[in-house]
């Protein structure tokens, strides 16, 4: 019992990561019928703000040291950030707390790559074949992340969640369980909010304002939209950009879980368009469905349990491939997906 | 329309075979005339004409190709270790299974059309490479990739000479087997494995003609340009797009048998999306739909894999050596984040201009060259039939110089 | 053109018929010398085949900086490095035997394929009489086979499998780093001595050749001390997110998480494992603890403070204060302004060990090289005295046991040395059954 809640919960902030980028996916997908392949890369891109901030905030006064020397001769270097220099103890805590912080700095930097990419490249593309489509955006991609490459370098680069979302709590001591049987990071959890937040944010504004009726219109009916004497393509900028944002802000809070690196991007590429295309085309709900599903279906058979149930055939690898066909098969269209979308 | 095109491809035939059995000479001159590179070309040819004939016809963009390409790698590989060095059979055994495989997924695939077609294929290849990765280990060799060995059984001819692996031949003709020319200060490397590799491209690339000019091809197209109407006429097109995916599979199992004769080890990495990508992005970058696209679009991406990674710092500053050392480091500077280990960012930025600026390709490219260049040196004749015949190619440009061999590429 | 075609072709023909005829040898050197890619009288190419795209592209460049440093020093520039406390005497900063020393670099992109056609583009197409380099032991065994078939020799870079020099070694090829049999010999008496005979151990196993041998190694000299294996559980290469398979290890009565991880894959389980409080956790009555037997310095960099007090095994280690590790340390410090790595480290020993076995053998015939890198004893390295053992090309030396640093004082201070562990200790028979099937073969010299 424990073991499959904690499963569940593995599940949850594994597939808020996936129902977020898979959001911002199908916003595109969706709305534009682009098929974006530089989709991962803007999840790169947002975990990586969250890096440059960080270096931005902790940038180092450098001073040589008189006595010390490097085990190679030269004097010894001393660092001290420059934060901490002016604002003492509440610099500190500023460094500590960058992550969120860097939502902050996050939104404009996204919204700006997001609607440049959108005016400057992806808008030339809107009648090209999708193959095309799924060229240009692969080689942005190839760019963007090598650039982040030389800048950065090819290691992970480790960014702490804030001190005081360190560590676990106890679940299961909460709920009446066993102590210790349901242990589960902080950080995890302030995760799995964060997305319940954003998706949230995201469906209600949708629903409930003009802009989002419109997008949702253009989204039906591109051509009467526009017939009707309103700008769909500003919107459809808007949009663009909103979806870099989301995925972008799923980076940045991904951090702390994930450590930064130039590949993290393609890691979640396939994965997440194979969840939008099981969520089912042009379905935000699908999406964010079929992303929380997925994502628990590839912690439960991770289990061990379950790989002694098939006679110690491991299928962690494959199953959401396996549920892609399986689904794909049985619901030609995926969880929810619209007639007629991308099908030819 | 037709008839002229019958007469063209005579003489396309004559210079492909051409310029293909004389790669050696026109390779060493780029510093890509080494066995392997060559080989690979011309191996990666094999694959993206296979995948034009399924994408660039019916306009079905499978997205998990890599993994006959693997299938054809183990399974040729198996044959060598246990049958016989020799790659006849191998290679046979190869196209059988890979054809089979494809079978099997092709049938179940090709139920969804559209971005749901892709998604299967991905899904089939990605699941074999996992697991040819991780369960299927006995039979892979997981990461490390299978290998021939000392202690291989090979049934037809005994273990090799005492303390070494065999390597692959043809009737005793080993793989590896180079003569060594000095041409004109070069050494031109003529070598075993890329003929024979070479002749089945050739022969490859006819076959590929001959299924794009037979009624066959016409039906593919057909599909192409709408599948739903075809249908509506009572006609079944899902056995002939099943053929196609079955032969377009045939033909990347031969690749992948080939890959394993020329260099023994079959790695899982060569099943990845990635490389299922990579076909991709070879075909659309060489022109989706014509005949020499694909293998021209697999040349200049293996070119980029092979020779610009290994451009490093040194060799640019010796590109520069004649400047004053303070530019020469300028310039250095500036180049060599796009060599090396950079590479993949030119070979981005490439795909993105091709696709940018030449729609069609790289086939696109040359005809408008060769269009500027008519219209040059003489007036045209035929502008309106063949503005006619690209009217429904809505991102082209109607100026753009549209040739005889280039089919649309998809719409949707 | 055509003229040229045809000649060409009667000539194919001709090699067509000699080739069917005498079963000709497998390459034709450019120099059709005795032995594949001769070298001229003037300079000798090295091939330096390092990842420098992928998951280890900074070990790569790590490595590749040392080679670097390395050719200068054979070619007598610099400050010499280890050149002067290397044991043997040869190495007089004139290149080697005579001839300048040049290199060409490839990417491996950590995958065999790739490697291979880096590799075989070095042989075929720049004459490189040596291959170098790798930070992966699939790449490694890909490699050195291909070195084998064609004829040159394979000095293995960072590479840790026990398959390199077990069951997949090769006459052509040769290791310096330590492998997973060695790391797990000398951690056991160190871990009995802090964590006690009675634990409950849990593998991750990074699912490829390295991470096998390194948990059947570790199962093995675990279980030896007593302690009880209660499950060992394979995870893909590619996972970036190990918390599905930490979490059943909260919920086993396991006691210690044996991480069988590397590079970015044991910086993320590491990380996931603290996340999920399994540092503070008590089982059984005792403290939980993680172990992560085979170390890297740019790894430990990679995972933060999460290392901090972990036990892991290395081959070098910087802060070493033997003659040759100051002096490699100060030669490099100064080049680079960082300390060097142990992948660093054991490429460019590899690379003085092959420069000095062709001015020993007074020849760059593989097979010369092969006869005096076997059983060759040297010092002044790094390690200590070190042995090539003749039956399986796998250098015996020192084996370090380090443990995250509690407080770094530098971004490059993070491991601090527990224990060395001398190497009698960490031998074992040619015959061994972890590095059992297999056999070196010939050594070939190609043409």
């Amino acid at each position: 019992m424990d073991a499959i809640l904690l499963q569940v919960l593995n599940g949850l902030d594994k597939g808020s990561a996936y129902a977020l980028i898979a959001l911002g996916l199908t916003l595109i997908f969706g709305t534009l019928g682009v098929v974006n392949f530089a989709h991962g890369a803007l999840f790169m891109i947002g975990s990586f703000c969250t890096v440059t901030f960080n270096n931005l905030l902790s940038f180092e006064r450098v001073t040589l040291s008189e006595t010390e020397l490097s085990p190679w001769g030269t004097p010894l270097e001393i660092h001290v950030p420059y934060v901490e220099l002016w604002f003492g103890e509440l610099g500190a805590t500023m460094i500590d707390y960058s992550v969120f912080w860097s939502i902050l700095f996050a939104i404009p930097v996204m919204l700006l790559i997001g609607i440049v990419m959108e005016r400057g490249l992806i808008k030339h593309f809107y009648k090209r074949p999708h193959a095309d489509q799924i060229l240009v955006t692969f080689g942005l991609a190839i760019v963007l992340q090598e650039v982040i490459k030389t800048v950065y370098g090819a290691n992970p680069i480790p960014q702490p969640a804030p001190d005081a979302f360190v560590g676990s709590v106890d679940i299961g001591a909460m709920i009446g369980m066993a102590d210790n049987a349901v242990i589960y990071p902080i950080w995890r959890l302030v995760y799995f909010l964060f997305a319940g937040v954003v998706i949230g944010g995201i469906f209600a504004f949708l629903r409930y304002t003009t802009f989002g009726m419109v997008v949702r219109a253009g989204m039906a009916d591109r051509e009467t939209v526009g017939l009707l004497g309103i700008d769909i393509d500003k919107r459809f900028t808007a949009m663009f950009g909103l979806a870099a944002v989301v995925t972008g802000l799923a980076g940045v809070m991904y951090t702390p879980i994930l450590s930064p690196n130039y590949h993290m991007g393609m890691d979640f590429l396939v994965l997440c368009f194979v969840v939008v295309v099981v969520g089912g085309m042009g379905s935000l709900t699908g999406a964010v469905a079929a992303g929380f599903l997925l994502g628990i279906l590839q912690s439960f058979a991770s289990m061990p349990e379950v790989k002694d149930f098939l006679f110690g055939f491991s299928i962690d690898q494959v199953i959401i491939y396996l549920v892609a066909v399986i689904i794909l098969l049985t619901r030609p269209r995926g969880l929810m997906g619209r007639k007629g979308v991308m099908e030819t | 329309m037709l008839k002229t095109l019958r007469t063209n491809d005579t003489a396309l035939m004559i210079l492909f075979t051409l310029v293909v059995l004389a790669g050696p000479l026109i390779l060493a001159p780029v510093g890509a005339g080494y066995p392997d590179l060559m080989q690979r070309f011309v191996i990666y040819g094999i694959f993206a004409i296979g995948f034009n004939i399924l994408f660039g016809l019916t306009g079905y963009l499978s997205f998990g190709h890599a993994a006959f390409l693997g299938v054809g790698s183990y399974s040729a590989l198996w044959m060598l270790k246990l049958l016989s060095i020799n790659i006849v059979p191998a290679i046979i055994f190869a196209v059988v299974v890979s054809g089979l495989f494809a079978l099997l997924i092709g049938f179940v695939s090709l139920r969804r059309s559209g971005i749901y077609f892709s998604i299967l294929t991905l899904a089939f290849a990605q699941m074999s490479y996992n697991l040819a990765y991780s369960v299927l280990t006995p039979i892979t060799n997981g990461e490390t990739g299978l290998q021939l060995d000392l202690e291989d059984p090979r049934i037809l001819d005994s273990a090799g000479s005492a303390g070494q692996v065999a390597s692959p031949s043809f009737f005793g003709l080993e793989m590896g087997d180079t003569a060594v020319v000095p041409f004109l200060g070069m050494d031109l490397q003529f070598n075993v494995g890329f003929y024979v590799s070479a002749l089945i491209l050739i022969g490859m690339f006819y076959l590929s003609l001959r299924i794009f000019r037979s009624p066959f091809g016409m039906i593919l197209r057909a599909v192409k340009s709408n599948q739903t109407r075809l249908n509506y006429t009572g006609f079944n097109s899902r056995p002939y797009t099943l053929t196609a995916f079955v032969i377009s599979g045939m033909y990347a199992g031969l690749a992948g048998a080939l890959l394993v004769c020329m260099d023994p080890l079959a790695g899982a990495e060569r099943m990845q999306w990635t490389a299922s990508g990579e076909v991709v992005l070879m075909t659309i970058m060489g022109g989706a739909g014509t005949l020499i696209g694909p293998v021209l679009g697999a040349g200049i991406i293996k070119y980029f894999e092979n020779i610009f990674s290994r451009i490093n710092d040194e060799v640019v500053l010796g590109w520069f050596s004649a400047l004053p050392d303070w530019l020469a480091e300028a310039f250095t500077t500036v180049i060599s984040p796009f060599l090396g280990s950079g590479w993949h960012i030119s070979l981005g930025l490439i795909f993105m201009l091709v696709v940018i600026f030449l729609p069609g390709g790289l086939v696109e490219g040359a005809n408008r060259l060769m269009n500027l260049f008519t219209r040059l040196s003489g007036p045209r004749k035929n502008t309106a039939s063949e503005e006619d015949a690209y009217a429904d190619k809505g991102s082209l440009p109607t100026k753009a110089a549209p040739s005889s061999t280039v089919v649309n590429t998809k719409e949707s | 053109m055509s003229n040229y075609y045809l000649n060409r072709r009667k000539f194919l023909q001709g090699s067509a018929v000699l080739g069917a005829g005498l079963v000709a040898p497998t390459i034709f050197s450019r120099t059709a010398g005795a032995f594949t890619n001769e070298p001229g009288k003037g300079s000798v190419v090295l091939g330096f085949n390092v990842p420098q795209s992928g998951p280890y592209a900074d070990e790569g460049a790590d490595e590749l900086r040392a080679y670097k440093l390395a050719v200068k020093h054979l070619n007598g520039e610099g400050d010499g490095g280890m050149l002067g406390t290397f044991s043997s005497q040869m190495l007089k900063g004139t290149g080697i035997l005579g001839r300048k020393v040049e290199y060409v670099t490839g990417d491996t992109q950590t995958k065999s394929d790739a490697a291979r056609a880096s590799a075989r583009a070095m042989i075929e197409k720049d004459g490189a009489i040596m291959i170098t380099g790798g930070s992966s032991s699939g790449v490694a065994v890909a490699v050195q086979s291909l070195c084998q078939d064609a004829g040159v020799i394979f000095m293995a870079g960072l590479t840790h499998s026990n398959d390199t020099t077990g069951k997949d070694k090769k006459a052509n090829g040769f290791r310096h780093f330590f492998n997973a049999y060695m790391s797990a010999a000398a951690l056991a008496p160190v871990l009995s001595e802090h964590y006690g005979n009675d634990r409950k151990a849990y593998h991750l196993t990074a699912d490829y050749t390295w991470g096998w041998t390194q948990e059947q190694s570790m199962i093995a000299a675990t279980e030896e001390l007593g302690w009880e294996t209660v499950n060992a559980v394979r995870t893909p290469l590619s996972a970036t997110d190990f918390s599905s398979y930490i979490a059943p290890v909260t919920n086993s009565d396991a006691d210690v998480l044996i991480l069988n991880h590397y590079g970015s894959n044991m910086v993320n389980s590491l990380t996931n494992a603290v996340q999920f409080g399994l540092r503070e956790k008590k089982v059984n009555g005792k403290q939980f603890e993680i172990v992560v037997p085979l170390y890297s310095r740019l790894m430990a960099r990679g995972a933060g403070d999460n290392v901090k007090g972990i036990f892991g095994s290395t081959n070098w280690h910087w802060s070493l204060q033997d003659e040759g590790s100051k002096a490699f340390v100060a030669s490099y410090g100064k080049e680079y302004g960082q300390p060097p790595s142990q992948a660093a480290h054991t490429c460019y020993v590899q690379t003085l060990l092959y420069a000095d076995a062709a001015e020993r053998a007074g020849s760059f015939n593989p097979c010369a090289i092969v006869e005096a890198l076997e059983g060759f004893e040297f010092d002044g390295l790094g390690n200590g005295k070190t042995l090539y053992r003749a039956d399986d090309h796998q250098c015996f030396k020192d084996v370090l046991v380090v443990r995250g640093k509690e407080n770094p004082t530098s971004e490059f201070d993070l491991l601090e040395v527990v224990n060395v562990t001398s190497a009698d200790k960490v031998t074992y028979e040619p015959n061994h059954p972890m590095f059992a099937g297999g056999s070196l073969g010939k050594c070939n010299p190609g043409a």
